[in-house]
């Protein structure tokens, strides 16, 4: 905890630019085609596809 | 040769298996050879967790990236991307070393004893280097540019690379599923032959795939020297005694740069400093 609290401000803007991007991608209509990736048996990943 | 001072790593171990067991909660999943289809995989877990694991209640996020990249209307994944500049930006490398089920089987299987233990070599730092390279050429360049004719580009780090997918996804669900056991072809050996390597590789030396392959490691890798949550030497108190560096598996000396890129937060050295240093 202490160490969060002494954290360098660097790593909370970038953390919070990182929310906004995930806010920004979520806005544009990425998480579908993550959704639609992660349900489906991805034939890739098990070496088949 | 291996011959470090060994801290208790149990406690550690017992927080990746807990966080492993979790993030691949749906047991129906490998009673049916089957995936997760709910919603909660629109979310990413921070660590290399393949979503084709029968249990996987999340996504991955190297996979998610790719195939955000790769997607005909999209050629950048602001979310995924998002999520993992939040992670690094408040953790670094922190999953690595505690919340990553494939740190975790590294981690087990390098305890298998061997008459012969690698700690480093002759170009070990360079072939460090490797995983930034595998990032931007299997992760984004190949599923942005070598596309097909609808636009779309293949995860072709998942595809010819990740031994994490086979390990979770691959093996169970061909063992699980007749209709995928009999599709199996040139690709499946070929990636199992990676996994094998790794495993085999993964013994003689403390983990190789984090070390030179993984892109996700890679990433978060980046973050580390400036992540919220980051170690301190405590220059007074230091004697400079180089316990903390005896004992690194990843070869950091923390009195040198205690944030290093490869650090992964595992806290051995915290726990080997006799004047408690580190914090
Ligand atoms: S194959 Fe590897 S990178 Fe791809 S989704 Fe599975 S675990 Fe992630
Ligand atoms: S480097 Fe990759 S595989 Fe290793 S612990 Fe980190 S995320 Fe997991
Ligand atoms: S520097 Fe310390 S915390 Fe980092 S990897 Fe080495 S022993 Fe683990």
């Amino acid at each position: 905890m202490r160490d969060f609290l002494r954290a360098p401000r660097g790593g909370i803007c970038l953390a919070v630019v990182g929310l906004v991007m995930m806010g920004w991608g979520i806005f544009r209509g990425e998480l579908p085609v993550v959704l639609e990736k992660a349900i489906n048996i991805c034939l890739e990943c098990i070496g088949i596809g | 040769m291996d011959n470090k001072k060994r801290t208790n790593e149990w406690k550690r171990h017992g927080v990746q298996a807990v966080w492993a067991l979790l993030t691949n909660s749906y047991l129906l999943g490998f009673a049916q050879g089957k995936i997760y289809k709910g919603k909660l995989k629109n979310l990413c877990v921070p660590g290399l967790n393949c979503y084709s694991c029968p249990g996987a209640v999340g996504a991955c996020p190297i996979g998610a990236m790719q195939a955000v990249i790769g997607s005909w209307n999209f050629k950048f994944a602001f979310y995924v991307a998002g999520f993992l500049m939040f992670v690094g930006a408040l953790m670094g490398r922190f999953v690595c070393g505690w919340l990553c089920p494939f740190g975790l089987v590294q981690d087990l299987l390098h305890k298998i004893p061997f008459f012969r233990k690698i700690d480093t070599f002759q170009g070990d730092k360079l072939l460090r280097k490797l995983k930034y390279v595998i990032l931007l050429v299997f992760v984004v360049l190949l599923p942005m540019f070598l596309v097909d004719i609808m636009g779309q580009g293949a995860p072709y780090f998942c595809k010819l690379i990740c031994p994490a997918g086979t390990l979770e996804g691959g093996i169970p669900l061909v063992l699980l599923n007749q209709t995928l056991r009999g599709a199996v072809g040139w690709l499946y050996a070929w990636k199992n032959v990676l996994l094998l390597i790794t495993v085999f590789l993964s013994v003689l030396i403390y983990r190789p795939f984090c070390k030179y392959i993984c892109p996700l490691g890679a990433v978060y890798s980046v973050f580390n020297p400036i992540s919220v949550f980051r170690y301190r030497v405590d220059k007074d108190k230091c004697t400079g005694c180089k316990a903390c560096a005896k004992v690194c598996r990843m070869q950091v000396d923390p009195t040198k740069n205690a944030n290093h890129p490869e650090c992964i937060r595992c806290g051995a050295c915290k726990k080997a400093c006799p004047v408690k240093a580190i914090r």
